[in-house]
């Protein structure tokens, strides 16, 4: 089932159009209502009006990660906060967040309906019964796909994260037939089901709706051969709304961005200029319907490519490819955004902490850990075990407050942390492909 | 006796606990001719903390910390216990009487005229009151320089 066939499969110059009328109609509002937006719109020479085809649309400037945190909390809001009903966030490159504001027409009219899309994307009907264990709260995954399940007319079962056993359970007991998680957490459940003897076959989901982190076509093999289901990718980032990016249909031949809402380009990352349609490069994305946080050329530093041919399933939307990659050294942990360098901030502000630290990253079972080894320093030594470990749990409950995720903390002797020259090798990634 | 008489520098050092460590510092030591008179290794599932006298414990801390690691070193008693059942129960029960709180203790390997000598670390405000006390019970304790030599 196609959700808004109108928009979904709409003729591709018609849709060009419209998009060129919602750029422009976008840029004129933050020119008004956005002080950072008008100054480097400004900067650029750049009046609303001049937007007269999307080619018009390189000319406008980026919005990266730092200016997010140049302009937190409410900066590039571009509605007073009291016409907002919703808050999400997201990890920044530093301690502060990144603050997504949402209108109560943003909320209905684009987001629950570019999830609803994604939902008929993964083969949903108002029929279905929606598990939906993302996790609850400022992640935008779990609200993200409750308020789409509930306009497509889902019996939404708001699980968020956690108790697996539980999980079971009320899948077989409420009959779920889409589930929604990252796609580790689709593994630990098919893991935990099979440690305690929990015969899958007593669940009856048909499809899977898995994103927030990369997975592979092994991943995608495993949690369809063991669930049962038909795994679709989905894709969507804070900072142009959340999930209900782009979704992956029944062809699993890319996820259709939603672009009537959220223009995609990708550009190459070292130049900033935009590349033919099908070149690999980072993915930039523009919100053309937003109200409240409506960001221009975002980089997402996610690396794709966009296929513009009509899609097997009637779909005119073009499809990116699943994520190959990031241009930048965030790490995706349980689904998480972390960057190094909100850990190395936590770290510089323990006084007895020295800046050299590593990152191991590894995996139990189908869940990452991290850890943070950290040199003992000689203000930080003492022949009391106590004490050391006093220092080892103040790091962590710093790290797990900062992050929004358990840190394991790790102090190890000095100089037993490699010395690189130039940038320093702080992560290694022991975790294998999900 | 002042407890800059007594206080005996202990050396201690942080090691991960990965294999080799402590071979290396010993290996260390004995390079500089140091010589380990007495040692306890306090243990966590990540790392340990290795307590040592040595003869030479300032030359001990500097050849170590040439080597990288991590070192200290703190003022621990060295106390004549009679070696008899009940020896070392009766000075800790007059330490405890005043509420002088022992964080660690270990003992060498050799005996002086029949008496164990342990090693006691107590809390730094709390040596003067607890060497008044021990002289009080009649417990011997021994001079930095003697324990360097034993």
């Amino acid at each position: 089932m196609i959700w808004d066939p109108y928009y979904e499969c709409m003729d591709p110059e018609e849709r060009t159009k419209l998009q060129v009328r919602r750029l422009r109609e976008t840029v004129a509002r933050l020119n008004v209502n956005v002080p950072w937006y008008r100054d480097r719109f400004a900067e650029k020479g750049i009046e609303p009006g001049d937007i007269k085809s999307l080619d018009d649309l390189r000319h406008l400037p980026f919005t990266t990660k730092d200016d997010l945190r140049e302009t937190y909390p409410l900066g590039l809001f571009a509605v007073p906060p009291e016409e907002c009903v919703r808050i999400h966030a997201s990890s920044g490159t530093t301690g502060k967040p990144i603050i997504a504001g949402y209108t109560r027409d943003d909320i209905t009219n684009v987001w629950a309906e570019t999830i609803a899309r994604t939902i008929a994307c993964g083969g949903g009907t108002s029929h279905d019964v929606l598990h939906n264990a993302y996790g609850y709260g400022l992640f935008t995954g779990g609200l993200g796909l409750h308020y789409g399940g509930e306009l497509m007319g889902c019996l939404v079962i708001p699980a968020s994260g956690g108790n697996t056993e539980r999980q079971l359970m009320l899948m077989e007991d409420l009959g779920s037939t889409i589930l929604c998680c990252t796609p580790s957490y689709a593994l630990t459940i098919a893991d935990v089901a099979e440690n305690i003897g929990f015969d899958l076959s007593r669940i009856k989901l048909k499809s899977g709706l898995f994103g927030a982190e990369p997975w592979s076509d092994s991943a995608r093999e495993s949690i369809e051969e063991r669930l049962g289901l038909s795994a679709h990718d989905i894709y969507g980032l804070t900072e142009v709304i959340g999930p209900g990016v782009a979704g992956e249909c029944e062809a699993k031949a890319g996820l259709h961005v939603y672009d009537d809402h959220f223009i995609p380009e990708v550009i190459d990352p070292d130049s900033g200029e935009p590349l033919p349609p099908g070149e690999k490069g980072e993915l930039v994305l523009t919100c053309i319907t937003k109200r409240a946080f409506p960001i221009i050329r975002f980089r997402t530093r996610d690396i794709t490519r966009l296929d513009y041919e009509t899609c097997a399933c009637g779909r005119t939307q073009p499809r990116m490819e699943r994520i190959t990659g990031r241009t930048d050294d965030m790490l995706i942990i349980r689904g998480v955004n972390v960057f190094p360098s909100q850990i190395e901030e936590v770290l510089l502000r323990i006084e007895e902490v020295e800046p050299h630290y590593q990152l191991v990253l590894t995996r139990e079972g189908h869940l990452d850990n991290l850890e943070v080894q950290v040199e003992v320093s000689p203000a930080m030594f003492s022949d009391e075990v106590r004490k050391l470990e006093a220092i080892e749990d103040r790091i962590r409950e710093r790290l797990s407050s900062a992050l929004g995720i358990r840190v394991g903390v790790k102090l190890v002797e000095p100089r037993s942390i490699e010395r690189s020259i130039g940038k320093a090798k702080r992560v290694i990634d022991k975790r294998e492909e999900v | 006796m002042t407890a800059g008489e007594v206080l005996c520098k202990q050396v201690s050092v942080f090691l991960e606990n990965k294999s080799g460590r402590l071979a290396e510092v010993c290996q260390t030591l004995g390079r500089a001719e140091i010589n380990i008179r007495a040692l306890c290794i306090a243990d966590t599932s990540d790392f340990g903390i290795l307590r040592l006298i040595v003869d030479q414990p300032d030359e001990a801390v500097a050849v170590l910390q040439a080597e990288g690691f991590s070192v200290g070193s703190t003022g621990v008693l060295a106390l004549r216990i009679p070696d008899r059942p009940g020896g070392l129960g009766t000075v800790l029960g007059q330490l405890q009487e005043e509420d002088v709180n022992v964080e660690y203790m270990y003992a060498f390997f050799i005996t002086i005229a029949g008496d164990a000598v342990v090693l006691f670390k107590v809390e730094d405000p709390m040596v003067d009151t607890t060497l008044a006390l021990l002289e009080r019970a009649g417990v011997k304790v021994l001079t930095a320089e003697e324990v360097y030599r034993l």
